[in-house]
């Protein structure tokens, strides 16, 4: 059987058809269905990390008021938050949630190329989620070894969580990866394959851009991650000695010998390094997207964005030892990765230039999508910069370890993400649900967390500086840390506490909108990529009616000059409007600016 | 179109069809075949990985060398086997006769079930022998990257049996031909991996 193109088979995709109420909302293999699960399970699990976070903030902004967590479960509190929120809530919102939704939806497809697969994805990730909250109830609790869990400390008493809870944490991660590499050869294997007739690679939104490398970095770092956990779980299970050195616990020698912690650090942040950018990639790829429909400006540098997508992307693979100053490398082995460190800072810059540029002389739109994507330009800049003094030798060494550190990861891997995905929550609320959401709460949403992340994560750039160490209980009596100290721990927990609590305003603005929102209809922002084009809103199973959409032009046809609206759908034939190529763009002549 | 030409398209210049009036994948071949060649390359860098840590933990000073099995090389043979009746089958979906097409499939599957099994026995012998995981981190990736070469091994025979389940319940060779044209590349795939993880613990 000779390959048929897609246009040439009968119904181009077989879709499996659900029978039953189980088949279509639980066992489903429709990709918005999947996607759904996927971004709820994700949110849910974000939400236990976020109270962990809180319970953090509370210990250590008053530490006498409050008497919630004992060392072991701040510890723990510590490790949950940051492995959730990093993989199984960013990873999977943005690579299961969105991936899922917009993936075949952009590219004009009926679904995912394997949907049984897609199902399956999903339901491991389940699984592995359901692993992972398991340690909260069995006996020593989650671990509490960081989210780095280095041996040999991982694994030894003291350690809060050091006999089942690490065993369940490795054991959660490796069913992740085979969850995340399931899902990871459909969305690529979608984007090479099913793009719809006249979506050519360079015609992509940039979202989709974004989600495919980020999709490739996970396929090809997971697999450190998947190595390391695999080896260590012998080291724990089996008594292997593959990074455990010969080590003394409470004063007994144990059975191991001669293994390498450093190997395991190696490994890790071979995943650890491209990871950041597996959730940064797809976030770049969504505010492009936002950014350029609520300013009425076709992206700034199309090309250019798609080429720093594929060099951040090879590039991030070569700076993973940059977490690893002060483990003692050799000098030159440390100026390499500085250097590559440094290098990675010019396609990011960039990206941040071209969104500032699509800004420019734009026509606007304040909406609430518009306001997180604007934010999120604020805090990206703002974490990316303290990264570049992180990344030199030199100055990370006395920053390491100090909340200079933990204000530079929140910033530009926790609040950035997190800021695109509200603005890409709220962007296509309206083709999901196919009704508004409440337009000043979603403001007012944003206000508390923009405003409030500055609060909670400027003053920590300074307790680093101070030299506060990271993940301490309590900073006890040191000589160098001013009492004032405290002060600022303390206005940071109330800053983070009504943060934390805003968020409600997101859940109830949702909900609400679901039932009470006004009609969206089917393309409330004039976006012009084809995710707006579906015959229904919300799209239905199959997406695309009776035939499959054609696609004429780039997804970024805003503001043409002569167009009578000031965007144009990508599956808009040239001849039914007139083009770029027609009226050359004369910006002295814009009747837009005439009327200003 | 070349990829790098493909990334110097200057989108919002060209309007219309691009392409024809076919949609068309970026490679033309089936979707599960690039599904399958994007597995291979992460199941490579996986085994990549276990080799550099191979490597690695082979400076530190407690690696004691673990003499590798005679047996192996006869395990070995039975891979090639297996690779050689799948590429048979394969040879034959391409041609218009469906004779053998059960013999070369089966035996492919076969050989490889001998293949785990022989591997399996090594594991016996040495353990029988005293060479335990635990004695030294030579046998313990001995055992790690034996037992997650059978592991990937076990993924393609469950692959094999479905499509002999098809084939005995009936369905004609040629609905066969992406299934057994995907297995013999995954087994050559497994084939070269092994021949290289084997060259590695042989020459350390």
């Amino acid at each position: 059987m000779a390959y048929v193109p897609l246009a040439d088979q009968d119904s181009e995709q077989e879709l499996h058809h659900p029978k039953s109420w189980v088949t279509e909302w639980v066992f489903s293999q429709d990709h918005k269905v999947i996607a759904i699960q996927y971004g709820g399970i994700a949110i849910a699990v974000g939400i236990v990390a976020l109270v962990l976070s809180l319970l953090m903030r509370m210990q250590l902004g008053f530490p006498d008021t409050f008497d919630l967590i004992d060392p072991s479960q701040y510890y723990q509190s510590v490790t949950m938050h940051g492995m959730i929120m990093v993989v199984y809530m960013l990873t999977a919102l943005l690579l299961g949630g969105f991936g899922n939704y917009m993936i075949p939806l952009m590219v004009g497809a009926r679904d995912m190329v394997f949907p049984f697969l897609n199902m399956l994805s999903v339901w491991t990730y389940f699984l592995s989620v359901l692993i992972l909250l398991a340690s909260f109830f069995v006996t020593g609790g989650p671990t509490g070894a960081g989210w780095t869990i280095y041996p040999p400390q991982a694994t030894m008493a003291g350690t809060p969580g050091h006999d089942m809870g690490i065993v369940l944490m490795l054991a959660s991660l490796a069913v992740f990866i085979v969850a995340f590499t399931m899902g990871g050869l459909n969305y690529v294997t979608t984007i090479l394959q099913y793009r719809c007739r006249g979506l050519t690679m360079m015609r992509l939104p940039l979202t989709v851009w974004g989600l495919f490398i980020a999709t490739i970095l996970g396929l090809f770092a997971f697999p450190a991650l998947l190595v390391s956990a695999v080896m260590m779980l012998f080291d724990t299970l089996a008594g292997t000695s593959f990074f455990m050195p010969a080590v003394i616990e409470a004063g007994t020698p144990l059975d191991y010998n001669g293994g390498s912690p450093i190997l395991f650090q190696h490994l890790f942040w071979f995943f650890g390094h491209p990871e950041v950018y597996i959730v940064a990639l797809p976030a770049f790829g969504l505010v492009s997207d936002v950014l350029s429909t609520h300013a009425r400006k076709n992206i700034f540098g199309y090309r250019m964005m798609v080429w720093a997508l594929i060099a951040i992307g090879g590039l991030s693979f070569i700076v993973w030892a940059h977490h690893m100053y002060v483990s003692g490398m050799h000098p030159y082995f440390g100026f390499f990765f500085a250097t590559t460190t440094l290098i990675i800072a010019v396609p990011t810059a960039l990206k941040v230039y071209n969104w500032v540029l699509t800004l420019w002389e734009g026509d606007i739109r304040l909406n609430a999508p518009m306001y997180f994507a604007i934010g999120f330009i604020f805090t990206f800049i703002h974490g990316g910069l303290t990264g570049l003094f992180l990344g030199n030798v030199v100055i990370d060494l006395p920053l390491s370890d100090t909340y200079f550190v933990v204000a530079h990861f929140h910033m530009v891997m926790g609040v950035s993400p997190v800021l695109v995905l509200f603005a890409a929550l709220y962007h296509w609320y309206p083709k999901v649900t196919g009704r508004m959401f409440n337009e000043p709460m979603a403001k007012a949403h944003f206000w508390i967390t923009f405003l409030g992340t500055y609060a909670i994560y400027l003053p920590m750039h300074y307790l680093g500086f101070l030299g506060v160490p990271r993940r301490y209980y309590a900073l006890g009596e040191t000589d160098f840390i001013p009492e004032s100290a405290q002060d600022l721990n303390a206005a940071i927990t109330i800053a983070a506490l009504i943060v934390g609590v805003a968020q409600i305003l997101f859940f109830i603005n949702i909900f609400w909108s679901l039932r009470y929102g006004k009609k969206a209809g089917p393309n409330p922002w004039g976006s012009a990529s084809l995710e707006w084009q579906t015959p229904d809103t919300p799209p239905v199973h199959g997406n695309w009616g009776a035939e499959l959409p054609t696609v004429y032009r780039w997804a970024y046809d805003y503001s043409v000059p002569g167009a009578h609206q000031d965007f144009i759908p990508q599956n808009v034939p040239e001849n039914e409007e007139p083009t770029a190529d027609e009226q050359h763009f004369d910006p002295d002549h814009d009747q837009s600016k005439a009327n200003l | 179109m070349s990829l790098f030409k493909e990334l110097t398209v200057k989108p919002w210049e060209r309007k219309g069809i691009i392409g024809g009036l076919k949609a068309e994948g970026t490679f033309d071949t089936s979707p599960e075949k690039v599904a399958l060649v994007f597995f291979v390359v992460v199941a490579s860098v996986i085994f990549s990985l276990f080799a550099v840590s191979y490597l690695i933990r082979m400076e530190l000073p407690d690696w004691a060398p673990l003499t590798e099995p005679t047996q192996l090389w006869f395990n070995t043979v039975l891979l090639v086997l297996s690779s050689v009746f799948f590429q048979w089958a394969r040879n034959i979906t391409k041609t218009d006769s469906n004779k053998n097409v059960m013999t070369a499939f089966v035996g492919a599957g076969l050989f490889a079930i001998m293949f785990i099994a022989g591997q399996y026995l090594t594991w016996e012998n040495l353990q029988a022998e005293g060479f335990y995981m635990t004695s030294n981190p030579a046998n313990a990736f001995y055992y790690l990257l034996t037992g997650v070469h059978a592991v990937h091994l076990l993924g393609g025979l469950w692959v094999w049996s479905i499509g002999l389940i098809r084939m005995i319940s009936g369905t004609e060779a040629k609905e066969l031909k992406l299934s057994i044209e995907l297995c013999a590349f995954y087994w050559h795939f497994l084939l070269i991996i092994w021949l290289i993880m084997f060259a590695l613990m042989a020459n350390t």
